[in-house]
């Protein structure tokens, strides 16, 4: 089957109804890309599917015929956000971080503080409490840090 | 240039954020297999029969009788109580009884291994358990004379539930077969996701016996909070007897629904206090009466219970105290090592109890605090006298100013909104003579580059490499860019103890430290990469040294129980919605003093992360149990705080010394995770609503806010054990 993997055309010799998260990390030998849960909850198996974030265990690797998919390979080592979550402490374990980042690319340039903490609703993180990823975020999209929380009005509004 | 107390870039490198670091799943070995556990599905009872309903062609099939001869069958850790695989007893629903494995995951998982049972009647209840796993006393004064000299007695009953830990990365081992002669395996190696690499060498050698070279490696682990303390021995014993049975590696990755069912939790916890009091708020007396939940088998409880206790009369002042722990068995999977240990669950009761106090007394809740905190040259519950290193007023103070609680008192009245204190503390390292017992080590040696530490202490997300880096580099007077980490292997690294109980920092860095000015001065002025190339190698490894003023009877419970504590105050803010019976966490000041925060933002970032996970054991995560076991194994409903539910947060990080720590410092890690949960119940009391339980889900509040004190009290009775408890004095 089909598809565009980080950018490259790729062939791929893998069941239909595999979860794309296999797919990925045996067919693919994409490791980068984690589980955490296996049914979409905590967002550890975030990839791009034409742009936007997906759980990589929930679909069936068929449904990404034709399509671009992105995964925390395809970023490369040299990204703002990848050095800015190392840099910031936004991964402390980093078993999230490949999601995390993938979900913070989605949310386009500059989101306000709002839009951050609902874009990374779905990408759960038990060590950070998120405030530092949050950091991050701002840090590589604003090209400096943003105390977060204090400031923006907006983190008001989230219910 | 000093790195000690800025934020050098970590050593972790780039690869958590390329997706380049291999966690255990992410390795594969040639010829690699799938492990799988076949568990036990009644809580208590008798295996009768085991039966495989499958082809075995391609199948590895282990049971207890696979333990070699010069083995045993046992998973060791403090005592040896708990199996490897069932013979014939059952005493929870998860426990192992077979181990499968085979090259392909679906067919493995298709597999069915029929099993039947003789049934026993099952004990879930702690209160209702006759079997004591472990109890203890505490004493100090006389509890008569201290409620002889009271004139308000104040009681109530407090209870927690069970936490899950959720690091994002699930258990998980792979052990290769390594080492053998003509006829047999003789050498194994684990790769996996583990906080303790010396805790499953030892289990490996005493499960295997004789005539195995046991070799852990730490692959990087995707979080642990303590549950990746003990249970990785469990998994580790199980791999090795199917890669010692088929000859192949065998990778065991536990899914999030296996791993919530099977593997430990923090303990659920009972605490009762009754309090006697001087009309001012002085405390003249406190009888705390704690239980918590150990499970099936012993695991860590023992050591919980006595940080539990320990820590039962929280950062107060009181000349007479009594404290009764005690641990019972139930016929639910094991608890074990949680982030606090103990100290959370006895706090929680210690907090709520207090505004509960104010409330009686009609004192102000901060006032109360401050009227009986802890100041130097105060002894604990244990007797310990307090040195200079002790803060609670300090931390109460600069949270209650930080956060404008004076005057967030009065203008959330009337409306939606609550705010709560809590003042916590938490002692850092092992209890009593556990550090001297432990006798850790580490070493630092020349490289032809610079210096490289060797520890076991293992990095989980915390930045434990980073943090020691920095120490080494200070204390040799190197760049921190000459100092390397030695990855965790036990082949190559001295046993520095486990990584747990917030001494990683304190307790390990101090041993680097030593060993750094002993390699320093060996060096006479040279760059370690200049003598290397002249000298050759030189290591320095030195031992742990409690400081000699700790003093500790283990069976009294009396003396120095830590060698210093950390100290912390939580201010909450919450938002309580009348229609939902939800109760929002809006805002969290925390204030700690950890002595010195080596790396201030990793420092920033653990206090942030327990802030949250105390937010989670506060409000949200709730450990439903059927039958003796996790009914909702879940991330779909057992939720941990996302975004959306994780307050504001502001931290202020306050270094008042332990002169005996590495650059001043004191354990951190734990801390944070002791405090969020009373001071959001005491924010919803400042609603009206008379909360003692938590997590505090909408029901638990919809109880408290009908009819408020008497449905809550009739709630509290529930939750009492032993004789009832009377209503609280002044009602």
């Amino acid at each position: 089957m089909k598809l565009t993997l980080n950018g490259v055309e790729r062939d791929v010799d893998a069941h239909p109804m595999k979860r794309l998260l296999d797919v990925l990390r045996e067919e693919c030998e994409l490791t980068g890309t984690k589980e955490g849960c296996g049914e979409g909850e905590c967002g550890a198996c975030t990839v791009l599917v034409d742009g936007a974030p997906v759980c990589s265990c929930l679909i069936p690797f068929a449904q990404v015929e034709d399509a671009k998919v992105t995964t925390i390979e395809g970023l490369g080592e040299d990204h703002p956000l990848q050095h800015a979550f190392m840099d910031e402490v936004g991964a402390q374990c980093g078993i999230c971080t490949p999601g995390m980042i993938l979900s913070a690319i989605a949310l386009g340039d500059k989101p306000s503080l709002a839009q951050i903490k609902e874009g990374l609703a779905g990408n759960l993180c038990r060590c950070t409490g998120y405030e530092a990823i949050y950091r991050a975020i701002q840090k590589a999209t604003y090209g400096r840090r943003r105390p977060a929380g204090r400031r923006s009005s907006g983190a008001r509004k989230v219910p | 240039m000093t790195v000690v107390g800025t934020n050098v870039k970590r050593k972790d490198g780039i690869g958590k954020a390329t997706g380049r670091t291999k966690y255990a799943d992410d390795i594969v070995f040639p010829g690699m297999i799938h492990g799988r556990t076949i568990r036990a599905t009644i809580p208590c009872g008798g295996i009768k029969s085991v039966r495989m309903d499958f082809d075995p062609t391609g199948f590895t099939i282990c049971d207890h009788r696979d333990v070699p001869a010069g083995g045993k069958n046992t998973v060791a850790l403090l005592v040896e109580d708990q199996p490897c695989l069932v013979e014939t007893d059952v005493r929870h629903v998860a426990e192992p009884v077979v181990l499968l494995a085979h090259e392909d995951r679906e067919t493995l998982l298709r597999a069915n291994v029929v099993i039947d049972y003789t049934r026993q009647t099952p004990v879930f209840d702690p209160t209702s358990s006759t079997q004591t796993l472990k109890e203890f006393t505490i004493e100090k004064g006389s509890l008569k004379r201290g409620f002889d000299s009271a004139e308000v007695i104040v009681e109530g009953t407090y209870r927690t539930g069970h936490q899950e830990h959720i690091y994002i990365e699930t258990n998980g081992v792979i052990v290769v077969p390594d080492g053998r002669d003509a006829a047999r395996i003789t050498g194994i190696t684990v790769y996996g996701s583990i906080q303790c690499p010396f805790y499953v060498e030892k289990a490996l050698k005493t499960m295997l016996g004789p005539g195995y070279r046991v070799r852990v490696v730490q692959t990087e682990t995707g979080g642990g909070f303590g549950g990746k303390e003990e249970y990785p021995s469990m998994l580790a014993c199980h791999a090795a007897l199917l890669a010692i049975k088929s000859g192949r590696p065998v990778k065991m990755i536990y899914d999030r629904v296996e791993d919530m069912l099977a593997t430990t939790k923090r303990h659920p916890s009972i605490v009762r206090h009754r309090t006697g009091l001087k009309k001012d708020g002085r405390i003249t007396a406190m009888d705390v009466d704690v239980m918590i939940d150990g499970g099936a088998y012993v695991t860590l409880s023992p050591v919980v219970l006595s940080r539990g206790g320990i820590h039962a009369a929280g950062p107060y002042r009181c000349k007479n105290t009594r404290i009764k722990a005690r641990a019972m068995f139930t016929n639910t999977p094991p608890n074990g090592a949680f982030r606090g240990f103990g100290a959370p669950q006895t706090q929680f009761a210690m907090e709520v109890h207090m505004d509960r106090i104010a409330e009686a007394l009609g004192v102000d809740p901060v006032k109360l605090r401050e009227r009986n905190a802890l100041r130097p040259g105060d002894t604990t519950a244990t007797g310990q006298v307090l040195k200079s290193d002790c803060s609670a007023l300090q931390v109460l103070k600069e949270a209650v100013k930080r956060s404008g609680y004076r005057r967030k008192v009065t203008k959330y009245k009337g409306t939606n909104r609550g705010i709560g204190v809590a003042l916590f503390f938490h002692g850092s390292g092992f209890t009593g003579s556990g550090e001297l017992k432990l006798g850790s080590r580490a070493a630092v040696e020349l490289t032809e580059r610079g210096v490289r530490l060797l520890v076991s202490s293992t990095e989980i997300g915390q930045g434990t490499r980073t943090m020691h880096a920095q120490i080494v580099a200070d204390a040799m007077g190197i760049p921190y860019e000459d100092v390397e980490v030695a990855p965790v292997d036990t082949a190559i690294v001295p046993d520095s103890g486990p990584t747990v109980a917030s001494r990683t920092c304190m307790v390990v860095g101090k041993i680097l430290e030593h060993a750094s000015h002993e390699l320093r001065d060996a060096l006479r002025g040279m760059r370690p990469a200049d003598y290397f190339a002249k000298n050759g190698p030189l290591r320095v490894e030195k031992q742990h040294v409690p400081p000699k003023w700790i003093t500790w009877d283990e069976d009294l419970y009396r003396g120095d129980a830590y060698a210093t504590y950390a100290w912390a105050c939580d201010v909450a803010e919450v938002e309580f919605d009348p229609d939902t019976y939800e109760v929002h966490a809006k805002r969290i000041t925390a204030v700690c003093d950890i002595g010195k925060a080596i790396h201030p933002a990793m420092a920033r970032g653990q206090i942030e992360g327990g802030t949250v996970q105390g937010v989670g054991f506060g409000l949200i995560e709730q450990v439903v149990m059927k039958n003796g076991a996790m009914a909702n194994s879940q991330l779909t409903n057992y939720t941990i705080p996302t975004t959306l539910d994780t307050p504001e947060m502001d931290i202020v990080i306050i270094e008042n010394p332990f002169p005996e720590g590495p650059f001043g410092a004191k354990g951190l890690g734990e801390l944070p995770i002791d405090g969020p949960a009373p001071a959001l119940v005491n924010a919803m009391r400042s609603l009206g609503l008379d909360v003692r339980e938590v997590p505090a889900t909408p029901e638990i509040v919809a109880l408290a806010s009908r009819g408020v004190r008497a449905a809550a009290e009739q709630h509290s009775d529930r939750m009492t054990y032993g004789a009832p408890v009377a209503r609280s004095v002044p009602a």
